[in-house]
């Protein structure tokens, strides 16, 4: 390892290079939760970009936005897709209002899946953020 | 350690003149530690190992399979210590969700693809999906490890007495990723192939050949130095070899790997059959 980090699976090696190919905002987490990746369109979700950042752990990169609900009230991880996707280990989808330190409001739509690798093992997440009415965010 | 190539060839067994040199069977790689008999992938070149075995008769042995596409297990029917009632032949292979590993086998050997069943080999034969970490196996430290390929791959890597071969004929990491400058952790096999002292490497492709074939599960001569290079291997042994190229042209690619070669050490070599390996 050239900086003592996890070597990734297969599966996440090739979320990431999928995802480095869209114009779609994506994240990808692994299985502790911590932010592995994040491509150019999320870019704009997260304000820095991912060469800045690298990994973040999953306290850090939480903290980065909040996450509100159609009644402005802050939402709990487990009840985000992320939470669910990597809690309780199935994909989920909802219309969202992110929140950003300097006033920023955006009314986002997340889908979050987790992913599993042939053996079944759980590698961890990719969390999707789509702009309303169904257009790419960013 | 000592190792003997008896199959070499990608995808299609390839006898004829032109490919007299490096061999025309497809993967077979026979690896002697501490008087145990370890084989990888059971590929055309398994048929003369077998032959060879069957005088010998080692009651024992280890059949790794990298992963079950056919040319890495249609020499598995025609393998003589299969066929020896006493033999204890443990097969070691890729872990599937959906089916055993002894299953996914017998879809090859049954009819109507194959005449004989597994139920009809005299051996014992014991079916291991491949663990996660380390394992040893007479003496000698093995590891698995998942790589970029079609279907359900994995990458062997062995150690013993402070040596190490990495084999991975089946293997396509630059589908991933840019494989320089690209931080070891995001490399397929990374872990497999880290400071081999040989890396045996699918290097099917020229570059020319690899850009009309993106996501076939290969790679070109190109992406095996290049791997080779960013895992520091000591020693690059191209594998795999395209059903297309003759030895003649295997050599003009042996060329181009040799003119890329950066790490110094032994130049790239190409894998032939009979070639023999040792520390």
């Amino acid at each position: 390892m050239s900086d003592g980090s996890r070597h990734k699976s297969v599966v996440l090696i090739l979320a990431r290079e999928f995802a480095t190919r869209l114009a779609t905002p994506m994240f990808i987490t692994d299985a502790d939760g911590n932010m592995i990746f994040f491509n150019e369109p999320a870019e704009q979700i997260v304000g820095r970009a991912f060469a800045d950042t690298g990994e973040l752990p999953a306290a850090e990169w939480r903290a980065l936005f909040q996450v509100e609900d159609s009644e402005g009230k802050p939402m709990p991880l487990e009840k985000l897709p992320s939470g669910i996707a990597l809690n309780e280990r199935r994909p989920s989808h909802a219309q969202l209002t992110v929140g950003w330190p300097d006033g920023r409001r955006r009314e986002i739509a997340v889908t979050a899946f987790p992913l599993f690798s042939r053996s079944a093992e759980f590698e961890g997440a990719v969390i999707v953020f789509w702009e309303e009415p169904g257009g790419p965010a960013g | 350690m000592e190792v003997k190539i008896w199959g070499c060839r990608g995808s299609l067994a390839t006898p004829g003149v032109e490919t007299l040199r490096y061999g025309g069977n497809t993967s077979c790689v026979e690896v002697r530690v501490n008087d145990a008999v370890l084989v990888f992938d059971a590929g055309t070149g398994a048929r003369r190992l077998g032959a060879a075995l069957a005088e010998e008769g080692p009651e024992e042995l280890h059949l790794l399979l990298t992963h079950l596409h056919l040319d890495h297990l249609e020499g598995l029917g025609f393998f003589a210590p299969l066929r020896r009632r006493g033999n204890v032949v443990h097969i070691w292979g890729p872990p599937s969700p959906v089916r055993s590993l002894a299953e996914r086998i017998s879809r090859y050997l049954s009819p109507p693809l194959f005449p004989v069943q597994l139920s009809d080999l005299d051996a014992t034969i014991h079916f291991h999906d491949v663990p996660d970490g380390e394992w040893e196996i007479a003496g000698a430290r093995l590891t698995a490890g998942h790589v970029i390929h079609l279907g359900p791959t994995v990458g062997y890597r062995i150690e013993h007495d402070g040596w190490s071969l990495a084999y991975m004929p089946d293997h396509e990491p630059a589908l991933g990723v840019e494989l320089i400058p690209t931080q070891s952790e995001w490399i397929s096999g990374y872990p497999i192939a880290h400071g081999a002292d040989v890396l045996l490497h699918d290097a099917q492709y020229t570059d020319d050949e690899y850009a009309a074939r993106i996501g076939w599960g290969h790679s070109s001569v190109d992406t095996a130095v290049a791997y080779a290079q960013a895992a520091h291997a000591e020693r690059l042994v191209l594998f795999h070899h395209d059903p297309v190229h003759g030895d003649v042209q295997l050599e003009h690619m042996l060329g181009h790997a040799c003119d890329l070669w950066r790490n110094g050490g032994p130049p790239p070599t190409l894998a032939s059959e009979g070639m023999e390996i040792s520390p």
